[in-house]
């Protein structure tokens, strides 16, 4: 069963095409890992999935929920597709159990004693509960990024988006984070995950999607994506990041 | 030599007190609606919908592009017409108090949206996204996660601009109306006293804007700590 069907999707900036018919399908329980150079559109496509950018061609379709439609809500959407971003973007003015609490109350209306209760399941899960009344400023990035993670778990959400949820930490914060990512994985929750993580995307990810200059260049199950990538693009940028 | 004869003030203080109050009283209903509708129009001005941000643009140019003395005395002029005209007051009625604090908000709104808007668009991009993805429409993100921030920056400003706002309150003179300059005038001016009142009231006014000064530096320190 599809969870995220990204179909024929183009978006542009002005002249400048940032995407060009992309495709990508993501089961239900699939994790699927996005890699590709930098500026080749991981980001803004999958900012796309949720409607934080939009695009001019094409349709994404989550859930059964057509993300495109000017009927479709949404923040309804948004409230059940968790997103977990490169600099954490925790709310600085507001300790972590606020952090935690503040869109399952705002945006599920959840009491606030079950949201702080669910909240704190969650910060425990990620190894923080004895942190939840600092502020995000007081805890190290990988902190930051699992209290982001636990911050998305709080809704309840049908899959997942990871844009770079590694690549501004210090290398010694990454296997932290990665940690929680792979046991959800594990653990069936869809996911699209941008990474150059090819240590995670090896353990966790059925299929790889390489992307260059704002196309798809290839999607492939994981081991024939590290086994024989078929494009020579696809080739030199695994070459490079393995080397590393 | 001009020999100074500062006797006539002690006598005055009384006086002079209500006449700050009066200028207290403009700068403080100045400041918070001009926050308020300076919020607002910020708002409006970073909204996605165009007739909203045209129209806020549209008053902010407008009123920083014209003198203040000169929106206080259209204020003096029209208001009272208008409240005799609309709701029936009597005719002669004191509303100058009223015109001048009118005057001064909606005056000093356009000023705050300037420093409120910088001080929202200082506020990452990402951290809108955030809010947005957890579900949190527009509204709800600007007050519940861009405002707290940016107003935690712009502090500084927006003290800065209330101290030139209570010096500017003493144009209010236009009017006649006793505010702490126009105290201190008028008893200089029955006792032939001016130049003692107007050196005295220009201390008063120094050391309280000093003061003020001290204290926005203490919170520029504070916000870039
Ligand atoms: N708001 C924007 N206006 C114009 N160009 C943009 C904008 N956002 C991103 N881009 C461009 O789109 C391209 C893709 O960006 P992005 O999706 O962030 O790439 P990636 O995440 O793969 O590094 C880049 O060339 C970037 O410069
Ligand atoms: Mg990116």
């Amino acid at each position: 069963m599809s969870m995220i069907s990204i179909r024929n999707v183009s978006k542009h900036y002005g002249s400048f095409q940032v995407l060009t018919d992309c495709s990508v399908e993501v089961n239900k329980g699939e994790v699927i890992v996005v890699c590709g150079p930098s500026g080749s559109g991981k980001s803004t496509l999958i900012n796309c999935v949720n409607g934080l950018e939009p695009f001019q061609a094409g349709e994404i379709v989550v859930n059964e929920v057509s993300v495109g439609d000017p009927k479709t809500k949404l923040s309804n959407l948004r409230a059940r597709v968790g997103m977990v971003f490169q600099h954490f973007e925790l709310f600085p003015h507001m300790t972590i159990a606020e952090n935690l609490t503040i869109a399952q109350e705002k945006v599920l209306a959840r009491p606030h004693d079950q949201a702080l209760e669910k909240g704190m399941k969650l910060l425990d899960r990620v190894g923080l509960k004895a942190h939840a009344h600092k502020h995000p400023g007081e805890l190290s990035g990988g902190q930051q990024q699992r209290v982001a993670i636990a911050r998305a778990l709080a809704m309840d959400p049908i899959c997942m988006l990871f844009d770079e949820p590694t690549s501004a930490l210090d290398p010694e914060m990454i296997n932290e984070v990665l940690d929680v990512m792979v046991e959800l994985a594990q653990e069936g929750m869809t996911m699209m995950v941008v990474t150059h993580e090819m240590g995670f995307a090896r353990k966790v990810a059925h299929r790889v999607v390489f992307m260059d200059k704002g196309a798809i260049v290839e999607d492939a199950p994981k081991d024939a994506f590290f086994g024989t990538p078929r494009s020579e693009r696809a080739q030199q940028f695994l070459a490079k990041i393995l080397s590393h | 030599m001009y020999e100074f004869d500062w006797s006539s003030i002690p006598g005055a203080l009384p006086f002079l007190w209500t006449g700050m109050k009066v200028t207290l009283e403009i700068t403080a209903t100045a400041i918070v609606f001009g926050i308020v509708w300076g919020t607002l129009l910020a708002a409006m001005r970073l909204s996605p919908f165009r007739v909203l941000s045209w129209c806020s643009a549209a008053y902010v140019n407008l009123f920083r592009s014209i003198p203040l003395l000169m929106v206080l005395l259209w204020f003096f002029l029209i208001v009272p017409q208008v409240l005799e005209h609309v709701f029936g007051l009597a005719p002669g009625s004191d509303v100058r108090m009223t015109s001048a604090m009118a005057g001064f908000a909606l005056f000093e709104a356009a000023y705050y949206s300037e420093i409120i808007r910088a001080g929202i668009q200082s506020v990452p991009k990402g951290q809108v996204a955030a809010a947005y993805a957890l579900g949190i429409g527009y509204g709800q993100a600007m007050w519940l996660v861009v405002l707290p921030q940016a107003f935690r920056n712009m502090v500084p400003l927006l003290l800065t601009q209330a101290i030139i706002l209570f010096q500017d309150t003493s144009l209010v003179y236009v009017s006649a109306l006793a505010d702490f300059f126009g105290a201190a005038y008028k008893v200089g001016d029955r006792d032939g006293r001016i130049v003692e009142l107007l050196l005295f009231a220009g201390a008063v006014y120094f050391v309280i804007c000093y003061s003020a000064s001290l204290l926005v530096k203490y919170f520029r320190r504070k916000v870039s700590a």
